[in-house]
C-alpha cells in the first residue's frame, strides 16, 4: 500500500489514502484516448448476456417487479441456487440461512472480510491474485499475508508455504481458483492439504469460485464439497463470468449460517439488497442458461488454444491455463519489466494487456492477456505481439 | 473431431487448416484430411459468404412460397421437389408439415421475375395445385446472423 498522501483541501481517510490505486486502472486511462486498440485487458466476457436472460429481466420490468427484494435475496433465487450447487457440486446449502445474494462477488468478498476480521487479523492470500483480495482484507482492518506462487508449480498454492505463514493471528485463507490472473486451477490433493491446514488451525477458507464454470478439460473442485469442509468454508460465486452478466452485478456467498448472518447484517445497512431485475435474470440463468454457458465455454476454449500456442510460438513461455479466460505468459526474456512491456506494447502496437505486477510481486515478469475477445482480435494481437517481442528480444 | 472442425468452419469458412488446428487442438494435417473427406462425401456442401446485398445497391427480391402438391405414386413428394429445385430462382426447398407441403424460397431480380416464375413455371408443374406467395419486405436475421446489428455497449474502464 502506498503512503504518499498529498496535503489537499479535503480530509481523506488514512485508509483510503493508503489504498494503492489499481495498476490496471492506469492502463485504461491511457487507453481511453487511443483509437484502434485491441484490448486483452478487461477480464470480462465479450458476449452480451444471452437473450433469454435479458428477456426475462425485461418481462419482469413490464410486470412491475421494481421493488426491494428480501435483504438476503429473492427466495426463488436462493432456492434455485441451492438446487444448482447441489446438482453441480454435491454441496448442500439451506436457502433459508446459508445463502446471501450480493452485489457481485466483489461485495460478498468485502462483506466476508468485514464479518470475520478484527484489527490486525491476518488473511493468507496467494500472490499473484485478483487485485481486490488484499485490498478488501486491508479495508476490513486485516493484514493480507501474501504467499508467493510460481510458474514452475503451475501457479498452484503450495500448502507448505501456507503452513509457514500461519500465526496466532491468522483467521482465514482466501483462495480463488480457477485463478485470475493466471488461469491456474488447483488439483484436488492440494486443496485437501489446504483443507487439513484450515481444520488444524481453525481457519475459515474463503473460496472465490467465480470462474468455476470456465474450465477446460479438467474438473472443478468446489472447496466446500471437500470432506468436512462445508463448516469451515465461505463459498463465493456469481453470474458474471459463466453467463456473461458482468453489468448485472449479482453474486452470492454461501456458508455457515453464523457467518452469513453477520455478512447479511452489514449488507442490509449498506446495500439493502441486490438489484431486483438482476436477481430475476439470475433465476433465469440458473433455470435455463446451461446451453449458453456451455457454448461460450467451448468458444473460450478455442480462443485459449490459439492464444497459448500463439504466445509460445512467439517465444513467450506460457504456462497452460486450465481455467478462467486469461493467459499469463512470461515476458522475462524481453528484458522489460511487466509494466514497461504493457505500456510500450500499448503505445507502440496498440494492444492492451495488464502487467502481472498489478496482481502482486510474483506477477512481475508476466503479463495478463484476457482472451475473452473475438478470434480475429486475438489473431491480430498475436501478430502485433510477435513484431513487438522481436524488437525487444535482440539484446 | 470432425464436429469440432465443422463448428469452426461454419462460422468462418476462410479458416485455414493451421488456424483450425490452433483453435481445436487437432493437428493441421489431420484437419486437412478430415476436411477433404467431408468435401468428398458432401458433408461440406460449399463455402459460402453471407452478404447483406442492400449494402451494395444490388437488391434482390425474395419470396417465400408455400406449395400444395399431390404426391405422386412411388416417389411421393421427392420428384416434385426435384422439379422445383432445378430452377435457378429456387434458393431452398423444404418439405413441411401443416396445411402446405413444400416451402420454396425464391430469389429474383424483380417482382416481375418472381411473378413470372410462379405463374409460368411453378404452377405448371404436374402435381402442383396451389401456391401461396409471400414477398419478403425486410430481412432481419439470416442464418443466425442479425443483419442490421445494433452496436453493443462498449467496454468502459473498470478495475478487475
Amino acid at each position: 500500500m502506498s503512503t504518499n498522501q498529498k496535503i489537499s483541501k479535503y480530509h481523506i481517510s488514512r485508509k483510503a489514502g493508503q489504498l494503492a490505486p489499481s495498476g490496471i486502472r492506469k492502463f485504461f486511462d491511457l487507453l481511453a484516448n487511443m483509437e484502434g486498440v485491441i484490448s486483452l485487458g478487461v477480464g470480462e466476457p465479450d458476449y452480451s448476456t444471452p437473450w433469454h436472460i435479458r428477456e426475462a429481466a425485461i418481462r419482469s420490468l413490464e410486470n412491475g417487479m421494481t421493488m426491494y427484494t428480501s435483504n438476503s435475496g429473492m427466495p426463488e433465487l436462493r432456492s434455485e441456487l441451492s438446487r444448482y450447487l447441489k446438482n453441480e457440486y454435491q454441496v448442500g446449502y439451506d436457502a433459508g440461512g446459508e445463502i446471501l445474494i450480493s452485489v457481485g462477488v466483489s461485495e460478498a468478498l468485502d462483506l466476508v472480510m468485514r464479518a470475520i476480521l478484527d484489527p490486525d487479523d491476518e488473511v493468507i492470500v496467494p500472490d499473484p491474485s485478483f487485485v481486490a483480495y488484499s485490498a478488501c482484507v486491508f479495508m476490513a482492518g486485516g493484514v493480507p499475508v501474501m504467499v508467493p506462487t510460481y510458474e514452475k508449480d503451475g501457479f498452484e498454492l503450495d500448502p507448505e508455504a501456507v503452513a509457514e505463514r500461519i500465526t496466532s493471528k491468522t483467521r482465514a485463507i482466501l483462495i480463488g481458483y480457477p485463478a485470475n490472473p493466471t488461469g491456474a486451477v488447483m488439483p484436488r490433493e492440494k486443496l485437501l492439504a489446504i483443507a487439513a491446514l484450515a481444520k488444524k488451525h481453525h481457519l475459515v477458507v474463503i473460496s472465490d469460485e467465480i470462474y468455476a464454470r470456465l474450465i477446460y478439460g479438467v474438473d472443478h473442485t468446489c472447496f466446500p464439497a471437500l470432506p468436512g469442509m462445508q463448516d469451515n468454508t465461505v463459498l463465493l460465486g456469481g453470474f458474471s463470468k459463466a453467463f456473461a452478466m458482468t453489468g448485472w452485478r449479482i453474486g452470492y456467498a454461501c456458508g455457515p449460517s453464523e457467518i452469513i448472518a453477520a455478512m447479511t447484517k452489514i449488507h442490509q445497512y449498506t446495500m439493502m439488497c441486490a438489484s431486483t431485475m438482476g436477481q430475476v435474470a439470475a433465476v433465469e440463468a440458473l433455470k435455463a442458461g446451461e446451453n449458453s454457458c456451455m457454448e461460450m465455454v467451448a468458444d473460450y476454449n478455442r480462443r485459449r488454444r490459439v492464444i497459448v500456442r500463439g504466445l509460445r510460438d512467439i517465444g513467450l513461455p506460457c504456462f497452460e491455463p486450465k481455467g478462467a479466460f486469461y493467459a499469463f505468459p512470461s515476458i522475462k526474456n524481453t528484458g522489460l519489466t511487466s509494466e514497461d512491456f504493457a505500456e510500450k506494447f500499448l503505445t507502440e502496437e496498440k494492444v492492451a494487456v495488464v502487467p502481472g505486477s498489478a496482481f502482486g510481486e510474483c506477477g512481475e515478469g508476466y503479463i495478463r492477456c484476457c482472451y475473452a475477445t473475438s478470434m480475429a482480435d486475438i489473431e491480430e494481437a498475436l501478430v502485433r505481439m510477435k513484431r513487438f517481442v522481436k524488437k525487444y528480444s535482440v539484446r | 473431431m470432425l464436429h469440432e472442425i465443422l463448428k469452426v468452419l461454419q462460422d468462418d469458412a476462410r479458416a485455414t487448416p493451421e488456424q483450425i488446428a490452433a483453435r481445436t487442438g487437432i493437428p493441421a494435417g489431420q484437419v486437412a484430411k478430415l476436411i477433404g473427406e467431408a468435401e468428398k462425401d458432401r458433408t461440406i456442401l460449399k463455402y459460402h459468404t453471407l452478404i447483406n446485398w442492400e449494402k451494395v445497391n444490388n437488391e434482390r427480391v425474395w419470396a417465400l412460397i408455400e406449395v400444395k402438391v399431390t404426391p405422386q405414386k412411388d416417389v411421393g413428394f421427392d420428384s416434385i421437389a426435384e422439379r422445383i429445385y432445378h430452377f435457378p430462382q429456387t434458393q431452398s426447398v423444404y418439405l413441411i408439415s401443416g396445411s402446405y407441403d413444400l416451402f420454396v424460397l425464391v430469389a429474383g431480380k424483380s417482382n416481375r421475375e418472381i411473378a413470372d416464375f410462379v405463374s409460368q413455371k411453378l404452377s405448371h408443374i404436374d402435381g402442383v395445385h396451389e401456391t401461396f406467395t409471400q414477398f419478403v419486405l425486410k430481412r432481419y436475421k439470416e442464418e443466425g446472423e442479425i443483419i442490421d446489428a445494433k452496436e453493443n455497449m462498449k467496454r468502459q474502464p473498470v478495475i478487475l
